[in-house]
């Protein structure tokens, strides 16, 4: 898994690329923490247009993401969803709890 | 009687994490003669992928063990997953299979056997404490007349 990170004022961008499995799970955790705990943004947008595979282990990452940024007071979202990530999002009912595009 | 596969493939590989990708990837890599649509294929990658990490994280927890993958095709296109362990085994199955339910901790979603339920037709999980547990998923691939 590769990721790229942007921030523009309290806005932080996580582009993820690659597979996202229980394999690159939790090191995908970990980088996302990293970045947040540096500059502690308000909004994360999870950008997940280069995900070429996900399976359950993504449900358990953007759940803590977004766990982390409602301690901060902030909020999380998806964007740039794959057809495939998405189908997995629905059938848990995770799109109840986070906005994904 | 069992009805005999018109093609199949075996695979044994050690419950390492790096091997998810590879077994899902040899799967779909042996369904592409089935003529599968992408999300046809997105379906089977994704249950393949769940029924392998729960033998990686929950069969053997602390161990390296062996874990058997089978694909076998039948008559009227029909795609038949085999993934077996020896590793510690479920206890109550039922509640294994309830959404959310996991002892995985944080890592985990508890959310893998319902992906697997609701991207294939059939799934059929037996399991012993301490012997294993045999996960069976069926998904039957549409048809297609050619000129797609």
């Amino acid at each position: 898994m590769e990721f790229g990170i942007t921030t523009k004022e309290r806005s932080m961008t996580i582009t993820l690329r690659g597979e996202l499995d229980h394999h690159a799970a939790r090191g995908t955790m970990q980088e996302i923490e990293r970045a947040v705990e540096a500059a502690l943004p308000l909004q994360l947008v999870l950008d997940f247009s280069g995900v070429t595979f996900m399976d359950s282990s993504g449900i358990a990452v953007v759940l803590r993401a977004q766990r982390r940024m409602q301690a901060l007071g902030g909020a999380a979202e998806l964007q740039g969803t794959p057809a495939q990530a998405k189908k997995v999002f629905e059938a848990a009912g995770i799109h109840r709890l986070i906005s994904i595009r | 009687m069992k009805r005999k596969p018109s093609n199949y493939i075996a695979l044994d590989f050690l419950s390492r994490s790096v091997n998810e990708g590879f077994a899902r990837t040899a799967v779909a890599a042996f369904a592409a003669q089935m003529d599968p649509t992408l999300d046809e294929l997105g379906d089977i990658k994704t249950a393949v992928s769940e029924a392998v990490t729960n033998a990686i994280v929950h069969a053997y927890p602390d161990s390296l063990g062996k874990i058997s993958l089978r694909a076998s095709i039948f008559e009227e296109n029909l795609l038949e997953i085999v993934v077996r362990d020896w590793g510690c085994g479920i206890a109550d199955v039922e509640q294994a299979r309830e959404p959310l339910y996991t002892t995985g901790g944080a890592e985990r979603s508890g959310m893998g056997f319902t992906i697997m339920e609701s991207f294939m037709d059939a799934l059929q999980v037996r399991s012993k404490p301490g012997r294993g547990t045999v996960v069976t998923m069926k998904r039957r691939i549409a048809m297609r007349s050619n000129g797609r």
